[in-house]
């Protein structure tokens, strides 16, 4: 059902956990609805030198968190911003139709955190 | 590694014993029931044995059974059937909200021809209250069907007294017994039903063998009509070998029956118990009134699917009712019906054990489940507890 590149995101997550001094933070979803993620970036000089995550949700959803934060790692605001459902989809190999959408909120989420992250630095 | 099964609700192996009884029968004495030679009469009246087997372990008489291809047949079958059947007596039907699929689906259909049903609430053990079927009642009614045992939480429901009630008022009733034939002792005499529902693969026997019970008397339209198998209420040519297989489990599982279930429930008790120190672990289903080898959970905090997946990385396999594991991602309504809540949902976990599960799996499962447990809860971002989950807007399109 999964690729070998979601199972090994999922058995073996990259970058799980919260991050007390976060720059950023940027939630989706909601277990109500499916499944929910949170990203915690950390920016300096315009790159995203550190991400973390938390997933409620299937094997599809932990693993695109994992992947997502390995993506965004070392990129500078403007590459992470260009990351989107279909390549995170892509850099695990592909995900099952049904899951595409329910699962596949990495980029989302990574993208509430850039924002929370310009938002907070505007003030 | 290690290779746990613990779906045996989902269905089967196959008894060794039954393979060897249903070779012949795909080999030698291919020939078809029907035909007025000697393969064909060999397969007749290995037809006619398996159904004495079969009549035998659920108390009923040879002539009451009639053979289908699978559980779901066979309650579309006594849903229709009966409904087609006695439609000019009235057109009210009474079913449970946990019914299964083929159950509750053939409801809808017949809402569609024209009939109405009432579809019961369960308590939050899954429990049908017979006070509520009494009061369902209406002088339409023509048949109650109630699932006997859930195989989501493993319930089982006081079928004997619902059918005081419906024998009382001369209303037909119905049990899909699916779950609960040759898991626990099942008897027509004692249950009192006119129908039941049962399947092969759920007692050791092949997949694509199943039957309904029909009490002597009792009339139903065919769902299919051609030739005059099955008295001319099931044509179709015969699975001879599958029917064969049936009965020799059948046999197997008088036999057994008592040993097996002395063994799985003391080991069911062990996941019970263990599971249940972890916190916020929720048992779901009734605490006693159970299928033994049954054990069903809500972890909070964590998804259903994710929990197998882990499992199967280890070995064990497992189902769930979470909506992300289903092809549908659709919550269990099952679940839903017991007032469990939507995200808790999310977190079912079931596990059902069989006469091959050993002490030392249960142990090893013991071991693991927990670790997989607080795994997902450090990824979790709920396991401080449920912020943020009241009233959500669910932009995320299912």
């Amino acid at each position: 059902m999964y690729s070998e590149k979601v199972m090994d995101h999922f058995t073996n997550p990259r970058n799980v956990g919260e991050m007390a001094d976060a720059d950023g933070i940027g939630a989706e979803g909601n277990p109500v609805c499916g499944d929910a993620m949170k990203i915690f970036i950390k920016v300096k000089d315009n790159i995203i030198t550190d991400v973390k995550f938390q997933t409620f949700g299937c094997g599809a959803a932990i693993a695109v968190s994992s992947m997502v934060t390995e993506m965004a790692k070392g990129m500078t605001l403007e590459e992470a911003s260009k990351i989107t459902k279909a390549s995170v989809a892509e850099a695990l190999d592909g995900l099952p139709p049904q899951k595409m959408h329910c699962s596949n909120l990495g980029a989302d989420a990574l993208h509430k955190a850039i924002e929370d992250y310009k938002n907070k630095r505007g003030k | 590694m290690k290779k746990i099964y613990m779906d045996h609700v989902a269905t089967n192996p196959l008894h060794p014993e039954v393979l060897d009884a249903m070779m012949p029968y795909f080999k030698d004495n291919y020939g078809n029931p029907l035909s007025l030679y000697e393969p064909g009469f060999k397969a007749r009246a290995a037809i006619e044995y398996a159904r004495e087997s079969t009549a035998s372990l659920i108390n009923a008489k040879a002539k009451e059974i009639i053979f289908t291809a699978s559980g779901a047949e066979s309650n579309n079958f006594a849903m229709k059937g009966i409904a087609y059947a006695l439609q000019a007596k009235g057109k009210h039907i009474i079913v449970s909200k946990i019914e299964h699929h083929s159950v509750l689906n053939s409801a809808r259909f017949l809402e569609k021809q024209g009939f109405t049903v009432t579809y019961l609430p369960v308590d939050n053990h899954g429990l049908v209250d017979p006070a509520a079927v009494q009061k369902a009642i209406t002088g339409e009614t023509i048949l109650i069907s109630i699932i006997h045992a859930s195989p989501e939480i493993g319930t089982i429901q006081p079928i004997a007294e619902i059918s005081k009630i419906a024998k009382e008022k001369g209303i037909l009733l119905h049990t899909d017994s699916v779950a609960s034939a040759g898991n626990i002792h099942v008897d027509v005499q004692a249950l009192n039903v006119d129908l039941m529902t049962f399947a092969a693969h759920q007692f050791y026997g092949p997949k694509g063998a199943a039957g309904l019970y029909v009490k002597e008397g009792t009339r139903i339209v065919p769902l299919i009509y051609g030739g005059i198998q099955e008295g001319g209420r099931r044509a179709g040519t015969e699975n001879v070998p599958a029917i064969v297989g049936m009965g020799k489990a059948a046999e197997i599982t008088k036999r057994d029956l008592q040993k097996r279930i002395d063994h799985v429930r003391p080991l069911r008790d062990k996941i019970i118990s263990n599971t249940l120190k972890t916190d916020k672990v929720i048992l779901t289903g009734h605490p006693e009134q159970r299928l033994p080898a049954h054990a069903s959970f809500v972890v909070e905090y964590i998804e259903g699917e994710a929990m197998l997946l882990m499992l199967a990385a280890k070995g064990i396999y497992s189902a769930s009712g979470s909506a992300c594991s289903s092809k549908a991602l659709k919550s269990s309504p099952v679940l839903i019906s017991i007032g469990v809540p939507v995200h808790l949902a999310q977190g079912s976990v079931v596990f059902t054990l069989g006469e091959e599960t050993s002490a030392e799996d249960i142990t090893y499962f013991n071991e693991t489940f927990p670790q997989i447990i607080s795994r997902l809860r450090e990824i979790s971002p709920y396991s401080k507890g449920w912020e943020e989950t009241e009233a959500p807007t669910c932009t995320v399109k299912k």
